[in-house]
């Protein structure tokens, strides 16, 4: 088991009536990358502002390194934070702003000068430490921010959804320059996203929050195809939801006869009520009447509408039953398709969640 | 056309009181005259040498001085509070700090005697300068919650998160991005204080008073030029004022902020 640097015990914060972090228990662990997701008002921003000390949990106890600093106020904390709208001082050149972490420890002119200098190198900012933040684009003064977060060599970095205020295509470069930036350095980092492409790619183990609370916590891989939860099915990934009842251990019957083979995590029991989730992904669209993989259940679908995504096309189906659900096709699609045409779905065993 | 004739006439308007009373201040004869008949600085020697005259300058130095250094960091903390502070009846303290003078000077004025008169301390500056503090309040909180407002609570947050004291991180990086509007701030409390007459009036006396009453009090026994050549030092005094904070500071830039942004 690997050493935990940060750790939340039993922490709790209300604003007002509002319990925006509900006796939330969390474990960081050395050197890993650990992301906060959720919605919006989930609380994860709450989480990363009560381990940085901005704000004081109503209980609990924040260790960082096995020290209780509960107590302690954020300057006192020796923590790296990169703030979502980068908060680089306006008045200050980039190298004084990534200066001022060193100068607050009252370290030595020179080794200012070097540390500053090799910071600036790890963000590729050679050369720009004498322009101010404004005359640096959103992609530089990100890095900028992530620099004095980082020239200090900080126990722990906090990024607060530092690629949210950059444009599209910049923020996936970002985000492949952050995971090498951040693999280099090799430093426990705690990332509050609600983006669930950013924690996937970038996390060691993802928290996923709802309501103050942990929904689940664990390897990308795991969150998405095993959500623990109603919620993480939906949040992360999206799935549609079939109803049915059970007609043995590993069979599903969803309505006017239509039954399909589930791999779930435990045996169902005959007459049971479930409720499956499939990833849109999961559900393969072939032509009617074709002949299936041994295994794969096969039921056929009806198109109701077509959204085209660009390198995929979302397809939502109407199956028997009433029921409906969506799937995912590559593009360019290898068979027409079109709203209101029958195709027969293939659908594997394991592509089922239990929700 | 009629907009630039319109614009030109009220700078003419607003211009001709300090332009007659320069053209005055040199007019060598001994009553207050218009048009001047010559020239000759014969009155500016007589202003800076007028013994009340010296003492009010000294005693305007004094309070003038005093006045905004006390104001400016209430004025500031005073700002602070109003735009970040946890306050109950935020408005209600704008509105009682910022209005700037809804009570009329007379009443005001009136008010500091009565209570100079009670405490005894009629004969000292200390009431003068309490009155010059509450009188450039609003100004210097105006000024400086322009600059309070367009700062960033984020910018203080990063710097305790990178080890600075509350102290470090006011000195370090509140205190430098407020400098535009501390600047504001202590220019108008300056010239505020500096011009201050009718409160000042109530509250001094022969010793205490400062410049602006010890001008009305000449005017009242005398009908000579020197009153003119005094106020033309003190336009120019002001000025040069205002041209070096301008030089330094670029008040363009402060003045021009929208307060309710």
């Amino acid at each position: 088991m690997a050493r935990a640097v940060v750790e939340l015990r039993g922490c709790t914060r209300d604003f007002g009536t509002v319990r925006a972090v509900d006796a939330l228990d969390l474990a960081v662990h050395e050197g890993e990358l650990l992301s906060l997701l959720g919605p919006s008002g989930c609380g994860k921003t709450t989480t990363l502002n009560l381990i940085a000390g901005f704000v004081a949990p109503s209980a609990g106890r924040v260790i960082v390194d096995g020290q209780d600093v509960t107590a302690r106020p954020p300057h006192e904390r020796g923590l790296g934070v990169v703030f979502q709208s980068y908060a680089l001082f306006p008045h200050m050149s980039v190298f004084e702003n990534v200066a001022f972490g060193l100068r607050e420890r009252r370290v030595a002119k020179s080794e200012i000068g070097r540390r500053v200098g090799e910071a600036l190198a790890l963000v590729r900012l050679q050369g720009q430490g004498e322009r101010r933040p404004r005359q640096l684009s959103g992609g530089m003064q990100q890095r900028a921010a992530l620099a004095r977060a980082l020239v200090y060599a900080p126990r722990v970095l906090l990024l607060d959804e530092p690629l949210a205020a950059l444009d599209r295509k910049l923020r996936q470069e970002m985000r492949a320059e952050l995971r090498e930036i951040l693999r280099e350095v090799g430093i426990t980092t705690v990332f509050v996203t609600h983006d669930q492409e950013e924690a996937l790619s970038l996390s060691d183990r993802i928290a996923v929050m709802n309501q103050g609370r942990i929904e689940q916590l664990g390897p990308p891989r795991d969150v998405y195809e095993r959500p623990a939860t109603r919620f993480v099915a939906d949040f992360i990934g999206g799935s549609s939801r079939l109803r049915g009842r059970a007609s043995g251990p590993d069979r599903v019957e969803l309505g006017s006869g239509v039954t399909v083979e589930v791999r779930l995590g435990r045996p169902l029991q005959v007459g049971e009520d479930v409720e499956l989730g499939i990833r849109p992904e999961r559900v393969a669209v072939t032509p009617p009447g074709g002949a299936g993989a041994s295994g794969t259940s096969r039921l056929a679908g009806r198109i109701t509408r077509l959204t085209y995504l660009g390198a995929q096309t979302e397809v939502a189906l109407a199956i028997a039953g009433g029921q409906s659900l969506l799937a995912l096709v590559t593009e360019p699609s290898p068979m027409p398709l079109a709203v209101g045409g029958e195709v027969a779905l293939a659908l594997s065993p394991d592509a089922f969640l239990l929700l | 056309m009629i907009g630039r004739a319109a614009v030109i006439a009220l700078v003419a308007f607003m211009t001709l009181p300090t332009v007659v009373v320069i053209v005055v201040s040199v007019n060598p004869t001994a009553i207050l005259s218009f048009p001047p008949t010559g020239f000759s600085l014969r009155w500016y020697v007589n202003a800076l040498t007028y013994p009340q005259f010296q003492r009010a300058a000294v005693n305007s130095l004094i309070v003038t001085a005093a006045a905004s250094l006390l104001a400016m960091p209430i004025g500031t903390a005073a700002a602070l509070a109003l735009e970040r502070g946890r306050l109950r009846g935020r408005h209600v303290w704008a509105t009682l700090l910022l209005s700037p003078l809804v009570v009329p000077g007379v009443a005001a004025g009136l008010g500091f005697l009565i209570l100079a008169a009670g405490l005894g301390l009629l004969r000292s500056r200390a009431v003068l300068i309490v009155a010059h503090v509450a009188l450039v309040m609003p100004f210097v909180v105006r000024s400086v919650w322009v600059s309070v407002k367009n700062l960033d609570p984020m910018l203080a947050r990063a710097a305790s998160s990178l080890g600075a004291t509350p102290w470090r991180s006011f000195r370090r990086v509140t205190l430098p991005l407020l400098a535009p509007g501390l600047t504001a701030g202590l220019l108008f409390a300056v010239i505020v204080s500096a011009n201050e007459f009718v409160v000042s009036l109530f509250v001094s006396n022969r010793v205490t008073e400062i410049l602006p009453v010890a001008m009305f009090s000449y005017v009242v026994n005398y009908t000579d030029p020197t009153i003119a050549a005094m106020s033309s030092l003190f336009i120019g005094l002001t000025f040069a004022a205002v041209w070096l904070a301008d030089r330094f500071f670029g008040l363009a830039a402060v003045f021009l902020l929208d307060l309710d942004r």
